[in-house]
């Protein structure tokens, strides 16, 4: 079987490529890829937890994503698009089907959310910023994963508020509307609004 | 490391392994017992326990373990450095009761191969189908002139956690400012590659706050080793690595600046050049070999280390008894925790489908391994391994280092999710 992975592209188009983003030098001897999903999404546990909740502090759960989102996030890693310390290295280890396998065995997953410490004021104070600046795309507080957007509701707070501080570096390219709706954020209620809302997603534990 | 692969037909042909058509395949049928012993409650020994029986509840494991608690060598450093209590790398085995893993406590004495039967110390035997071995490492003790187990009871090795990790903490601390730290490193292979140096960075780190006119110094018999360049520019960031004012001096751009002789009675050690450094505190990390139980059971080849088959580690020499982690030839993946917990794991996929007459599936295999080498300031190794097809080798399929240029805040980051990394592969192998 030809070792096959994808890039962003290839994946909103849903096509296959053939090329390898860094595939075994050429005399090495072919790899077996094609591996099923459990032993794939095992090997994530390390970092991820078993099953995809991950103890903290920082690294994030993956249980409970959705199938999209977390093959969007993988393709992004593979191609570069999206900023990791290791994920860049290691999501390009996999073929599209494998991505898709290990995408719906943790949407498969239930997500338990962290326990974490958070300030109830500014908990509350980030619960208006959220309806107001996040609702619309990370619905139910930031706990529903059917809109296709990452889970913010019990996530691991160190985790979040990196991926924020990427988008506003503009290290992720964020979609149209999050750049407005982070810009506005950013602009009326400055890093403070930040923080209120990383206390309000920590506050959500149950 | 010749491994000759002699017996099955699915391993002989394995470029077709996952093709249809396989006859004859040796495995026992549907219904029949299902008994597992694994030998060895570490990181592998554990993972793979615990994975048999999430992957079928009806599997009958035992996990034969001496210790009533194990200390994990990853973090371990971080005890040396102060930032980490000894219990926070303490486990014990309550964890995998819940899983219906039969724990006993007790030193695995023999392995009958052919009667497929354990023996322990307890005067039980215990009879397997499948017979997993994780004995970690076992020290060389005829290596290195002047240092043995004896010895070693007042110079640390501390490259087993537990109290020789106190014991090294307690001399750091009580040694005076202005002393020096020697650490005689190993050669290839041994267990954490880049353990020694991340060592030498936690106990300069400890010693800039605490003693900050005392010194480390590295003897090593390898002209290089893991993640050299990251840990040469933590160094020179931190430590003063090259300038007049060093907190850490490696040697070993030749491979007679390895440690040779231990002269315990005046704390210092004598390199193959011949020079005799002494120390205020030694830490001597002796050459390795397989754990004793590999040897006794004949599992070893003349490497010292465990000859298997790279998708199932199954034993070359002895079937029906799988070898993970450190004591495994798995290469080409580093002996570290993460490797044995991954290994464990196709290991405990490839057993599950042996024992329920099925073919093991395509392995995959995975392997993070943080380095902290002071305040914010960790990185990592990381790959993905597969089997190839000829299954000669666990290549590396994708991975790297953190790069050397990177940013204040990525360093910082792989702090967080070093430990991150320790909390969740720690309750993935025994919560």
């Amino acid at each position: 079987m030809a070792y096959k992975t994808l890039t962003r592209a290839a994946l909103v188009a849903g096509l296959a490529v053939g090329a390898a983003f860094s595939a075994t030098a050429a005399d090495e001897p072919k790899t077996m890829m094609g591996a099923d999903a459990a032993m794939l999404s095992n090997t994530c546990a390390g970092c991820h937890g078993t099953n995809g909740n991950s103890m903290g502090p920082a690294a994030p759960s993956i249980a409970g994503l959705s199938p999209t989102y977390f093959e969007e996030t993988m393709v992004g890693f593979a191609s570069g698009d999206i900023p990791s310390t290791i994920m860049t290295r290691i999501a390009k280890g996999y073929t599209e089907d494998e991505i898709k396998a290990m995408a719906k065995f943790y949407a498969g997953q239930s997500f338990v959310k962290a326990k974490q410490s958070f300030d109830a004021n500014l908990a509350s104070k980030g619960a208006k910023l959220h309806d107001k600046y996040c609702e619309k795309c990370h619905a139910d507080g930031g706990q529903s994963a059917e809109d296709d957007a990452g889970v913010l509701a019990g996530q691991w707070t160190p985790y979040v508020n990196w991926t924020l501080a990427d988008y506003k570096a503009g290290d992720r390219e964020a979609t149209k509307k999050m750049k407005k709706k982070l810009s506005e954020l950013l602009e009326r209620e400055g890093s403070d609004g930040v923080i209120a809302l990383l206390n309000f997603y920590a506050s959500q534990q149950k | 490391m010749n491994m000759k692969i002699t017996r099955r037909g699915f391993i002989q042909t394995a470029g077709a392994a996952t093709a249809a058509g396989l006859i004859g395949v040796p495995y026992i049928a549907l219904g029949a017992s299902k008994k597992v012993v694994v030998v060895g409650g570490g990181t592998a020994g554990a993972t793979a326990a615990k994975y048999i029986r999430m992957a079928d509840p009806s599997a009958d494991v035992t996990l034969i373990e001496a210790n009533s608690n194990y200390y994990t060598c990853y973090m371990s450093n971080e005890v040396l450095g102060g930032d980490r209590s000894l219990d926070s790398i303490k486990f014990g085995y309550s964890g995998l009761g819940k899983h219906g893993v039969k724990v006993v406590h007790a030193k695995v004495t023999g392995i009958d191969a052919k009667a497929r039967v354990v023996k322990a110390s307890d005067g039980n035997t215990y009879n397997y189908d499948r017979c997993v071995v994780a004995p970690g490492i076992d020290f060389q003790w005829d290596k290195i002139e002047g240092y043995d187990e004896k010895v070693a009871e007042k110079i640390p090795h501390a490259w087993k956690a537990g109290p020789q990790t106190a014991m090294l903490r307690q001399q750091l601390e009580a040694m005076k400012d202005g002393g020096t730290v020697v650490i005689a490193a190993p050669p290839n292979p041994f267990r954490c590659p880049p353990g020694p140096y991340e060592r030498a960075s936690q106990i300069a780190m400890y010693l800039k706050q605490h003693k900050p006119k005392s010194k480390v110094m590295i003897f090593d018999p390898k002209p290089k080793f893991s993640k050299q360049g990251l840990f040469v520019g933590a160094w020179k960031k931190m430590y003063g690595y090259e300038s007049d004012n060093a907190m850490i001096e490696w040697h070993g751009q030749q491979e007679e600046a390895g440690v040779v002789k231990v002269n315990a009675a005046n704390n210092s050690v004598v390199t193959a050049f011949g020079d005799e450094i002494k120390a205020d505190v030694l830490n001597v990390i002796p050459p390795q070999k397989a754990g004793a139980i590999a040897f006794a059971a004949g599992l070893t080849n003349d490497s010292g280390w465990c000859p298997i088959d790279l998708g199932t580690f199954e034993s070359t020499i002895h079937p029906n008894i799988h070898v993970i982690g450190d004591a495994s030839i798995a290469s080409s993946m580093p002996k570290s925790g993460y490797s044995a917990n991954s290994q464990a794991k196709v290991c405990a996929a490839a057993i599950v489908a042996m024992l329920n007459g099925q073919e093991p599936g395509t392995p995959s295999y995975i392997n993070t391994c943080y380095s902290i080498a002071g305040k914010d300031y960790a990185f990592s190794v990381a790959a993905v391994y597969r089997l190839t097809e000829d299954r000669s080798k666990i290549a590396s399929v994708s991975g790297g280092l953190t790069p050397g240029d990177a940013s204040p805040e990525v360093f910082k980051r792989e702090v967080a999710y070093a430990h991150s990394w320790f909390n969740n592969i720690t309750h993935d192998i025994f919560g």
